[in-house]
């Protein structure tokens, strides 16, 4: 588990991490979705003692990071995979890991394997690997201490399709083993499919977090009928305000059973009623942190 | 994609891990020291400089001067350029690579990282030294051999440990510009400011300003080291060592050490 309490870090008059708290919990998937420059990275930075807080605490497993006797064996860490020695061959950078922690080398081999690396791309030096092999050997990096933690930063990054679903099964496995996984994205999609609770981080503060279904819920409801103007009325009428997107579909806060029975009432066949989601999480990011990401809001 | 089982992140039967001893931590630093082709060929150079700096003197050397010192003196050059650049790039690649972001995560007190690199740039001064005079005592036997002048261990003990200590303490310089600094070229570039162009210019003032010639043996730590290399160093020198190397070594060190600590990892 991970306790982050009231997390702030300024730089000058900057502040980067804004009084942040949440907790990821054992057993559960918990990913932190912001867009760039929320401060995603800066606090996964300061969970584990590379960039020191402001003020505020985070600990794993009710202790300090600093406080693991060897930190390998208990967090799985990979925070950015192209911060590697370049000269380094992959092996040698896994068996550096396996040594430090105190591992049997047999280890290395293993977890070559597990994130699909040759031998031959192995015995590569890292300055020669594509971002995907980096990422791959971060991962293999984090997971080769069996620890029950893990906290990646953007770990499907610069992975190709089979090796985004290979790893959003490794972390689904991890977690219903009771594993705590942690990982941050500004890819809505990737956290959407395959957590469980999320955080939505914009400009350093929380702007909205619970468990996928509770924020999917926030969403409200899609609905589409063959006469969408008519619905609209009918929704406004009974007090639902409603956005419609372009292709004639409706979309309200309101909750899909109250949506059904307004349309009942109203005389009105509706071909679609569902909450709102995919798309849905996608709107709720795109509002929460619509005066806090770049390009304002999108249309 | 994945055949192999993953093993379960939690079990009951858990061991509580114990803290990664510090003999562990040495002996990663030594194997960073090793395991790239630049920081293979540095430390291999040591052995090569050395012998070819050995064979140089039985090519070249009059006669008369094919004694132990002569090859001291000869491989003393490539020594004192190459030991301060291992020890900078030891600190420095955890920087300048990045490779810092793992390793003060999986041991995170830096204290105990760099205290380690420490212990590990000791270490390979004194084995290189080591190393070093075994080449030139080969080399001693070799020349003498095919010239059929007289063998001469011009040596001594002391000296023998003194030129050792000179050493280590050149790579101590290099250590501390490279925890200061923090940045593998910049380092380089202020060690050879620092053994170069510092010197010279206490060299100079000294020549200009009486009243400083007094008082470079207490501030220069380059002339107070000189004292190492001229038989056993009388006591007031050991005191001008000392003076010298805690402005010029041990503050510096400190605030960089201070830095360190403090700095962010990125
Ligand atoms: N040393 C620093 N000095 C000043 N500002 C900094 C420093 N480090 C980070 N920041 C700022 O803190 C903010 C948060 O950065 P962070 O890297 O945590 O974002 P992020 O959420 O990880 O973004 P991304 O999705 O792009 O990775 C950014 O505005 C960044 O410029
Ligand atoms: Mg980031």
């Amino acid at each position: 588990m991970i306790k982050v309490e009231a997390l702030t870090k300024r730089y000058g008059a900057f502040t980067a991490v804004d009084d942040v708290s949440f907790t990821a919990a054992a057993g559960r998937v918990t990913g932190f979705l912001g867009p760039n420059g929320a401060g995603k990275s800066t606090t996964m930075r300061i969970m584990v003692g590379l960039t020191p807080a402001s003020s505020g605490s985070a600990a794993i497993s009710g202790r300090r990071y600093a406080d693991l006797p060897n930190p390998g064996l208990e967090v799985g860490v990979l925070l950015d995979a192209s911060a590697q020695h370049a000269g380094r061959t992959g092996r040698e950078i896994l068996a550096i890991a396996a040594h430090t922690m105190g591992l049997p080398k047999a280890r290395v081999g293993e977890m070559l394997e597990r994130v699909s690396l040759t031998d031959n791309e192995a015995n590569r030096r890292v300055r020669n690997y594509s971002l995907g092999m980096r990422q791959r050997l971060g991962i293999a990096t984090a997971l080769i201490g069996d620890p029950e933690v893990l906290i990646l930063d953007e770990p499907a990054n610069g992975l190709d399709p089979a090796g985004i679903r290979w790893m959003r099964d490794l972390l689904r496995d991890y977690a219903n083993r009771g594993g705590t996984v942690l990982l941050s994205s500004h890819l809505l999609h990737e956290i959407e499919v395959i957590a469980d609770d999320i955080v939505v981080i914009g400009n350093g503060r929380i702007v909205a977090q619970g468990t996928k279904t509770e924020l999917l819920q926030a969403a409200g409801t899609h609905v589409r009928s063959a006469d969408p103007d008519y619905l609209a009325r009918a929704l406004a009428v009974s007090g639902v305000t409603v956005t419609r997107s372009g292709d004639g579909a409706l979309r309200t806060d309101a909750d899909p059973a109250l949506v059904g029975k307004i349309a009942l009432d109203a005389g009105v066949a509706l071909t679609e009623l569902r909450a709102a989601d995919g798309a849905g999480l996608e709107e709720m990011f795109l509002e929460l942190t619509a005066d806090t990401q770049r390009e304002g809001v999108a249309a | 994609m994945t055949a192999v089982a993953i093993e379960k992140p939690t079990t009951t039967t858990r061991i509580a891990p114990k803290r990664i001893p510090t003999t562990r931590v040495v002996s990663v630093e030594l194997r960073k020291m090793f395991d790239t082709r630049s920081g293979f060929w540095l430390m291999a150079s040591i052995g090569i400089l050395a012998v070819l700096a050995t064979a140089a003197v039985i090519l070249w050397a009059p006669d008369d001067e094919l004694k132990y010192s002569t090859y001291a003196t000869a491989f003393g050059f490539p020594m004192a350029v190459l030991l301060p650049m291992i020890a900078i790039l030891s600190v420095t690649s955890e920087w300048s690579q990045r490779s810092g972001l793992t390793s003060f995560t999986l041991i995170p007190h830096r204290g105990r990282v760099i205290s380690a690199k420490a212990i590990a740039a000791v270490l390979i001064g004194v084995a290189s030294m080591l190393v070093a005079f075994a080449i030139g005592a080969v080399g001693n036997l070799v020349g003498t051999a095919i010239t059929g002048t007289n063998l001469t261990w011009d040596i001594t003990f002391n000296d023998f440990w003194l030129i050792i200590l000179a050493n280590v303490l050149g790579m101590a310089v290099g250590f501390m510009l490279g925890v200061l600094i923090r940045n593998s070229p910049g380092a380089i570039v202020a060690y050879f400011v620092y053994s170069l162009v510092l010197p010279t210019a206490f060299a100079i003032l000294a020549e200009l300003q009486g009243w400083f010639r007094d008082l470079q043996p207490w501030v220069d730590f380059n002339y107070a080291q000189s004292a190492l290399f001229n038989g056993m160093p009388s006591g007031e020198q050991w005191a001008n060592l000392g003076v010298a190397g805690a402005i010029w070594l041990v503050v510096p060190l400190t605030v960089g050490l201070i830095l360190v600590l403090r700095s962010e990892v990125k």
